[in-house]
């Protein structure tokens, strides 16, 4: 294996920068777990919708492109509250399997409507001129992009913990993933905070949404299905319910896609298989995840 | 004098079962081709709703691997049965396996093939995976089908990767229609034969013990543990029968279409399949073969909803899309107000019953 040193910072850099998008899709996952123990489907297609609706703000609209990208992700996060209001909020008491389908057929329904408003063809994402440099960094080129989505990445992880730890609505969510049925008793607003919790989760993914449409400029209503499994392997493998655990593997995730491919050229077919394999070893070998806790079952 | 009931007199079964293949020959001489290939498809998805009905429904286990049994069973029957030249004629970026190329067995051989290489595969992945419950269940038979159709992308050499295979042998009934002077169409015989095998097979299998076992885990894992029923082997086995039963489906469907590649073997299809059982009822037998054949002839029916639609004094553009829209719509409808499904509902007050289980 000969690879010099500036090829390995490039494959870094750009394995870091998708690790970033994937933890930032992953939290939505993990915080949604983490509450209403559902699998929440349609998160990547949430994202999806987050992309396009940059997309069309920034061609249709006169708004500068950088108060679309606030405006957008808060638009996918109302979307996202009203998603959970229609598709999961009548089956609160229903057995998880049942929510379960209902978020399966919520994300086919997205995916589908997105076909028959957005069209089926492809769409090129209008990227700023200014996020589409190329820094050269002694030898080493870097896409601008590659810094920008780690840097807004920490500067959304610190918002989050702000949120999460300093907050009452925070303390409120860690209170209802810690037991539900206590914490409803304690006078919570259940349904509030899980409509805050489905906000926060679709603004992430929105926001990692319009970075990917920055480095992978190609938007299609299905976009949203791989990145999405593999955003929700990320949180399983962290441990699924675990914020950081979440950041942590979105960040495994993303850097051994990128590395595999690197380091081992003939598997690039293999790709999107690593995900799924990285999967079911981790659930044979460590169901809860990295920092998972553990769960136990009553009888 | 003793009544005839249906219930208790099998030669009255048998004669039925008789005239309906009769039937069904007749049909299949005289409809015209499109329709003859719908109502094989009709089949086809009887199969393979009973098929995740048995894991999803009766036994409670929640598998979305059905796409990648499918593909295997597919793939199975397609390079089995297609003929040297097709071969040679489909592989031509990268040759073939000489061990396979000169393979080539008759249909029925192929499709048992094929049904047990998925049962294989189910066996060996249901293995492992099974120790998961719920929602992990899902995700990683989820994985599990998505790693087997990556693969069936890669090798090549074996499944010529993602351009796919073409001119699989057709099954028709030339021998019949020729001899008549009527036009060979799709033979229903083997679709059709293989579903009605299959409702006799899952009736034979839930009235026994097994099929009793399959329930109770489905009803309370625990409680079916102290009772003393062996959950790792009724799960297995469970989920084998359903692979068996996918493979067995999945070739059908190869030969139904003649052309198949790894991109029809996506999650969308387990989703189609998830509409047929959450439609007619989880783990209802019958429920399930309706809401096969109601579903089958809607997404056909509905073709129409894509395209542009004229209503006289105006007319609306194409609009891809929305046809599936509609079913996503139904099966979330059906899943927020009637957990049950529709057609179970229907069922059950036809026949004056109020039986919570089959």
């Amino acid at each position: 294996m000969n690879m010099s040193i500036q090829e390995f910072l490039q494959h870094m850099a750009n394995g870091i920068s998708l690790g970033s998008l994937y933890a930032l899709i992953a939290i939505g996952y993990t915080m949604v777990y983490g509450i209403l123990r559902l699998i929440n489907f349609a998160h990547g297609d949430i994202f999806m919708l987050g992309t396009y609706l940059t997309f069309y703000g920034i061609i249709f609209t006169p708004i500068p492109w950088y108060i679309v990208f606030i405006l957008a992700p808060a638009l996918t996060g109302l979307l996202g509250l009203v998603l959970e209001r229609l598709a999961y909020k009548p089956l609160r008491e229903s057995p998880r399997i049942t929510v379960l389908i209902s978020a399966i057929g919520a994300s086919f329904l997205l995916q589908n409507l997105g076909i028959l408003v957005f069209g089926g063809r492809p769409k090129a994402f209008p990227t700023p001129a200014i996020l589409e440099k190329v820094l050269n960094v002694g030898g080493v080129s870097i896409a601008i992009v590659n810094f920008v989505i780690p840097i807004v990445t920490v500067i959304l992880l610190i918002g989050l913990n702000y949120v999460i730890q300093k907050t009452k609505t925070g303390m409120a969510m860690r209170a209802l993933s810690k037991d539900y049925e206590t914490a409803s008793l304690m006078g919570i607003n259940i349904n509030g905070i899980i409509s805050i919790t489905f906000f926060i989760g679709s603004f992430l993914a929105a926001m990692g949404g319009i970075m990917w449409g920055v480095k992978y400029p190609q938007l299609m209503p299905h976009m949203g299905v791989l990145p999405g499994l593999k955003c929700f392997i990320a949180a399983v493998i962290g441990g699924i319910g675990n914020i950081t655990g979440a950041v942590l593997g979105g960040f495994i995730l993303g850097l051994g896609e990128i590395l595999l491919i690197a380091f081992l050229p003939t598997l690039t077919g293999y790709r999107d298989a690593f995900a799924f394999i990285l999967l079911i070893v981790i659930l044979l070998l460590k169901p809860t995840g990295l920092m998972g806790e553990k769960i136990t079952e009553k009888v | 004098m003793k009544k005839i009931s249906l219930k208790d007199n099998i030669w009255l079964k048998i004669g039925i079962l008789v005239v309906a293949l009769i039937g069904l020959v007749v049909i299949n001489l005289f409809l015209d081709s499109y329709k003859v290939k719908v109502l094989n498809l009709c089949a086809i998805y009887i199969i393979l709703g009973l098929s995740m009905n048995l894991i999803n429904g009766f036994t409670g286990l929640f598998s979305l691997g059905h796409a990648g049994f499918m593909a295997i069973g597919a793939y199975t029957v397609a390079i089995l049965t297609m003929p040297l030249e097709a071969k040679t004629m489909n592989y031509y970026m990268k040759p073939m396996v000489p061990f396979l190329l000169n393979l080539n067995l008759p249909f029925i051989f192929a499709l048992l093939i094929g049904g047990l290489m998925a049962a294989l595969f189910g066996f060996l992945i249901g293995a492992p995976v099974l120790k998961l419950t719920d929602d992990y269940l899902a995700i990683a038979t989820l994985g599990f089908s998505e790693i087997i159709r990556i693969v069936f992308i890669n090798l090549q050499s074996i499944t010529n990767g993602s351009l796919g295979l073409k001119a699989i042998p057709q099954m028709t009934n030339k021998f019949i229609a020729e001899p008549l002077g009527l036009s060979s169409k799709t033979n229903l015989l083997w679709a059709w034969g293989i579903a009605i095998l299959t409702i006799i097979f899952m009736q034979v299998l839930m009235k026994g013990s097994y099929g009793k076992a399959f329930k109770a885990i489905r009803e309370d894992e625990i409680a079916a543990r102290s009772m003393g029923i062996n959950l790792f082997k009724h799960k297995v086995m469970s989920f084998t029968i359903g692979s068996f039963l996918a493979g067995i489906g999945g070739g059908l469907m190869a030969v139904h279409l003649g052309t198949i590649d790894p991109a029809l073997f996506k999650f969308a299809l387990t989703f189609n399949i998830l509409l047929i059982v959450v439609l007619g009822g989880m783990g209802n037998i019958y429920g399930t073969v309706i809401s096969a054949i109601v579903i089958t002839v809607a997404m056909e029916a509905l073709r129409f909803l894509d395209g542009s639609m004229n209503f006289g004094f105006f007319t609306t553009p194409a609009l891809p899309g929305l046809r599936m829209v509609v079913f996503s719509l139904a099966l979330m409808v059906v899943v927020i107000f009637k957990r049950d499904g529709f057609i179970r509902d229907t069922l059950e007050k036809v026949r004056g019953k109020y039986a919570k289980n089959q």
